[in-house]
């Protein structure tokens, strides 16, 4: 009894030992001469590895822009649905710009700078052959998708497919391409730009649902860091980012199709000011 | 009682923030219990599944067949020397892929094997090579001038494994056996790679939703140290049950 009341204990501890952080981040990033920035290495065009192997994307752009307005190196750490919300709580990242839905829940946890730099929403990819219409008719169905995705619960939640979830995008699409589901549930943006790559592997697959559940994405920081110097610096260069059109030209630059949400809040910011 | 649980644990999120979403949150208990119940199929399935590759292996090794002896040989090497993970992974993505499908009940295709099956044969390959070597072991471990008798006494081959030398070199094998199957429990994690329900991934997917990923990991911890421990306790059940009073191990 002695020894599992030990053992209790120990397991109390580390859920009691909750991290701790200094302050002023902003101060320290300058210290240091690093903004560690965590990112996406999986999410073609947003942030993907290039044939030499660097990170490159739209995301990195942005990452890099910070950590030239603070005056920094950039470091990029690469992390996944899964994992990265933890990275920056626990202090292993400063700032995350990685394909992050802005909801309700995650808010309670970190912080997300407004206005939020892009909007997506769910849908499918499926092989042409699968014949689906309706978000119905997955009910009961195979249905690959990826670790730590906002849209998983309410997708099996409503539509009650039998989702298959890997660590990773490759794994799933991968899994996809082996026959081992009927669709692959993700983001409708990573979705069109999939099917727009041109690549032959992808000819006789389609986004054959309406997309549903439109989401903002959002950069994030610490909840301590979101009204400090830091968040109040990145709330002024998100508002930059639209009004000077710099996120739209960033979409040219790598190739996705104009997003309303985008056009929309470049016009509004404009008008305000 | 059940309600009352719960309760407690809602409180417990309220009040403390520690979130076991598992014991309140009905879509999250029933996806930990999915995971659960995966888990200990894909052990128990596989378990049986190395025991039996495991006897069939040494039998061989041990037959006359040269061609035999070079394939078991050969298996041992390959599933002994390769990660589990990626003989997973190559099952899954690699093996998988080229398969036959099967109709999927709505009008589309799909996959003859599923994850689940996948980790189960994959897992029996794996633990089955090592579980070849500790039977062999064992059999060395047989006295020769044991066998020489019932040999002399006229048993074939077969009755001489059955009734002699497979009884015995279970007792000397056991403690290696047990640690290959406590081994294999623990493989039965790397499932997740390749989307299998079982523990690590219900936990994961609960986890990455509500947010609670230190009580989820011990939970995590505690269910496998319990699932370890009853696979131990039944093994040194058997143990206990088949000790000889007087004969060495």
């Amino acid at each position: 009894m002695k020894k599992l009341t030990a053992l209790a204990l120990a397991f109390a501890a580390t859920l009691a030992a909750a991290p701790a952080f200094a302050q002023d981040t902003l101060a320290k990033i300058k210290e240091k001469g690093v903004l560690t920035v965590g990112v996406k290495n999986d999410y073609k065009p947003w942030g993907f590895l290039d044939p030499s192997g660097k990170i490159v994307g739209l995301e990195i752009d942005l990452a890099q822009e910070v950590a030239d307005k603070i005056g920094v190196k950039l470091e990029m750490i690469p992390v996944i649905a899964a994992n990265r919300i933890e990275f920056l709580r626990q202090g292993r990242i400063d700032l995350m710009i990685a394909t992050l839905g802005d909801t309700a829940e995650r808010r309670k946890q970190i912080g997300m700078i407004e206005p939020n730099y892009y909007a997506g929403a769910t849908n499918v990819l499926a092989p042409k052959s699968a014949g689906l219409k309706k978000w119905e008719d997955l009910k009961g169905r195979k249905v690959c998708a990826v670790q730590g995705a906002y849209y998983n619960r309410r997708v099996s939640q409503v539509y009650s497919p039998e989702l298959v979830v890997f660590p990773s995008v490759p794994d799933g699409l991968n899994a996809l391409q082996g026959n081992n589901c009927v669709a692959f549930l993700f983001d409708d943006t990573l979705i069109v730009s999939t099917l727009s790559g041109g690549d032959p592997k992808w000819a006789n697959y389609e986004m054959p649902l309406n997309s549903e559940d439109p989401q903002l994405w959002a950069v994030a920081v610490r909840l301590d860091d979101l009204d400090g110097a830091f968040g109040k610096l990145l709330k002024d260069m998100s508002v930059e980012w639209h009004k000077s059109g710099k996120l739209l030209a960033l979409e040219s630059k790598w190739g996705i199709k104009q997003s309303p949400y985008l056009i929309e809040t470049n016009k509004k910011l404009k008008g305000g000011s | 009682m059940s309600q009352m649980i719960a309760a407690f644990f809602e409180r417990l999120n309220d009040t403390q923030g520690l979130n076991f979403s598992i014991f309140y949150d009905a879509f999250d208990r029933s996806r930990f219990l999915t995971g659960l119940w995966t888990t200990t199929y894909i052990c128990v399935a596989s378990i049986l599944a190395s025991l039996a590759i495991g006897l069939i292996g040494v039998w061989i090794a041990g037959s006359g067949s040269r061609l035999g002896r070079l394939l078991v040989r050969t298996y041992v090497q390959f599933f002994r020397n390769t990660p589990p993970l990626v003989q997973l992974s190559f099952f899954y993505f690699a093996v998988g892929g080229v398969l036959p499908t099967v109709s999927d009940g709505f009008g589309g295709q799909s996959p003859l094997i599923s994850g689940t099956g996948w980790a189960i044969i994959a897992f029996s390959l794996f633990a089955g090579a090592f579980n070849v070597e500790i039977f062999r072991a064992g059999i060395e471990a047989v006295p020769e001038t044991m066998v020489e008798a019932a040999e002399s006494l006229g048993y074939t081959r077969f009755q001489l494994w059955r009734q002699i030398v497979l009884p015995l070199a279970f007792r000397i094998c056991l403690p290696a056996l047990n640690n290959n199957l406590v081994n294999l429990v623990k493989t039965t994690t790397l499932a997740y790679a390749i989307g299998v329900p079982e523990l690590l991934y219900a936990a994961s997917q609960i986890w990455s939703e509500m947010f609670n990923v230190r009580e989820m990991m011990n939970v995590l911890l505690v269910v496998y140290v319990l699932l370890v421990g009853v696979l131990v306790w039944i093994m040194h059940r058997w143990e206990k049950a088949m000790r000889i009073p007087g004969y060495m191990p």
